[in-house]
């Protein structure tokens, strides 16, 4: 069996290992979209949608069949060669972060990700860091006032939150001594993370919202305001990516969550396997929490005013972290977790 | 500022509303297969009716058209010819025309007319893509004479213009003791029905 493996030459393992993670990471980006739709809609007291199948399960299907078959278009004001790649930015970077994301580990150790990168977290955030570029170039690009108004909040945005998120992350880094996300989930085997990192924990939680531009922190796009933000202007196909791009990084803050706080694919209840399969289903599971928690979140708080976001940035979250990263540094110089 | 940011109480309770209300159940009515029990005294697409022996109701008497507020209603009236009566009176209608768009739904031709001729049906759904389409003549205003006397309007043959589909359930959501609370014709209503066991409505409701 191995000799089997082992004759497969590695790009092909890389390509099939690609292809499966891109289907999943499709699907659930897919299903996901209904999952809001329909529990936003329970909780305000409306069915969702339920239509398009059987209790509105082709509901996706049906979308993207509509983005594909409608008109692209470029409006005349705009940079046509940055307008039309504005949105490829944002959807490869937020593809790009699966690649690294360990969903779950066999019994020896093999992480059952596309690559093993030893800073992984480092390079999902530096993978992140260009998806902004995105947005912005799209706001930019479009030529027209409103778009313009989005990419700027969301360079202001980006800037100021994504400092207070990498500072609540490094908490963690120092707990683990490593910045491999595999290593990351073994060292949360006794104790996961959230434990002694709740500070950090909630720092994460709130940043990832505004990191992914989603209610309450979504003056980036801002309907009421904005009329859409960055994307007034796109439609069809190109609209249909950055709407991709958006929940693709939701899942990725869900996902990098559950590895850095939830302890990945380990077991919640002790005696339970962690690992393989049934790691997957935790893994699973645990995202998914968080997923359900930014819908709940969309649905039950009003969204920011644009200098209070700043403010709460720079004044409440960023001392937070700095602090919850000095003590953290602190504790473990001098009772050091890890030999 | 600081006070809100920090008011976690608040964020709790705003998250525990929103969870709860996961759980409670819809109003959502799912319209074309299931639709709503109209109010008793619902005011929709008019009829003209016929006598039990076939005989149109209408004497061509005009009284609907000079009611009608909106102008909606369009009567011309002709002589019946002996070998051939349309109506028990010296005249019926030869043209009998409701715009529906230009009808406001008040219902004072049904109170106008003397031979309770027009009469308001529980029927809404007029939709349709022409504006021609909602000038309603007597093809489609007057009862089949098959029909037969009592048949709901949903199910006469000619009787339903634009159907959006099978009905599959009537969800029940008028109930007459409640509903006519505040009106005093609800009063009255309830006076009369007290002591009778299962009137009309009260079927339908069932």
């Amino acid at each position: 069996m191995s000799s089997i493996v082992n004759a497969i030459p590695i790009w092909l393992v890389v390509l099939i290992k690609s292809a499966i993670v891109l289907l999943i990471v499709i699907t659930t980006f897919a299903y996901s979209m209904l999952a809001e739709r329909k529990v936003m809609g329970w909780m305000q007291l409306r069915p969702g949608p339920n239509r398009v199948g059987p209790w509105g399960l082709m509901q996706p299907a049906a979308d993207a069949v509509k983005m594909i078959f409608k008109e692209d278009l470029t409006p005349n004001t705009a940079d046509p060669l940055i307008y039309r790649l504005a949105p490829f930015i944002s959807l490869v970077c937020a593809m790009g972060t699966f690649a690294i994301i360990p969903f779950s580990a066999s019994a020896d150790g093999t992480l059952w990700s596309v690559g093993n990168v030893n800073a992984g977290i480092l390079l999902i955030f530096a993978i992140g860091s260009i998806g902004i570029y995105g947005i912005s170039l799209a706001g930019w690009a479009s030529g027209s006032k409103f778009p313009l108004l989005g990419s700027v909040r969301s360079t202001a945005q980006m800037i100021s939150y994504e400092l207070s998120m990498t500072m609540s992350v490094i908490g963690v880094l120092i707990l683990a001594g490593s910045t491999a996300l595999g290593d990351i989930v073994n060292a949360q085997l006794r104790l996961w993370f959230v434990i002694p990192q709740i500070v950090g924990f909630v720092i994460y939680l709130i940043t990832a919202v505004a990191e992914t531009n989603r209610a309450p922190f979504d003056l980036v796009e801002a309907e009421t305001e904005l009329v859409g933000g960055f994307h007034t202007e796109y439609s069809g196909l190109r609209f249909g990516l950055f709407f991709i791009a958006e929940y693709l990084n939701m899942i990725t803050v869900s996902c990098l969550a559950t590895l850095l706080f939830l302890g990945g694919w380990d077991s919640p209840i002790p005696g339970l396997p962690s690992g393989g399969l049934v790691g997957l289903l935790w893994f699973i599971l645990k995202a998914g929490a968080f997923l359900f928690f930014y819908i709940w979140l969309r649905s039950t708080l009003p969204r920011f005013r644009y200098d209070r976001l700043m403010a709460f940035g720079w004044k409440v979250l960023l001392p937070v972290a700095t602090l919850n990263l000095i003590l953290t540094a602190v504790v473990v110089a001098v009772w050091p977790v890890h030999a | 500022m600081r006070k809100n940011l920090f008011n976690v109480g608040a964020l709790f309770r705003g998250f525990s509303t929103t969870f709860s209300y996961m759980f409670k159940r819809m109003p959502t009515i799912q319209y074309p297969s299931v639709k709503k029990q109209h109010a008793p005294r619902f005011h929709g697409l008019h009829e003209l009716r016929r006598y039990d022996d076939g005989k149109e109701r209408c004497i061509g008497c005009e009284l609907c058209a000079i009611a009608c507020p909106a102008n909606a209603i369009t009567v011309i009236g002709a002589e019946n010819a002996p070998e051939d009566r349309r109506s028990p009176g010296e005249r019926y209608a030869a043209r009998y025309e409701i715009d529906e768009l230009r009808c406001i739904f008040c219902g004072l031709c049904e109170e106008a007319c003397p031979t309770d001729a027009i009469v308001l049906t529980p029927r809404f759904e007029m939709a349709d893509y022409r504006r021609g389409a909602f000038v309603y003549a007597k093809d489609r205003l007057l009862v089949p004479p098959e029909a037969g006397l009592g048949t709901s309007p949903d199910e006469r043959p000619n009787g339903i213009p634009a159907d959006l589909g099978a009905v599959m359930r009537v969800k029940d959501t008028v109930d007459i003791e409640t509903g006519y609370e505040a009106t005093n014709r609800g009063h009255i209503l309830r006076t009369q029905r007290r002591g009778l066991a299962a009137g009309p409505i009260a079927d339908q409701s069932s």
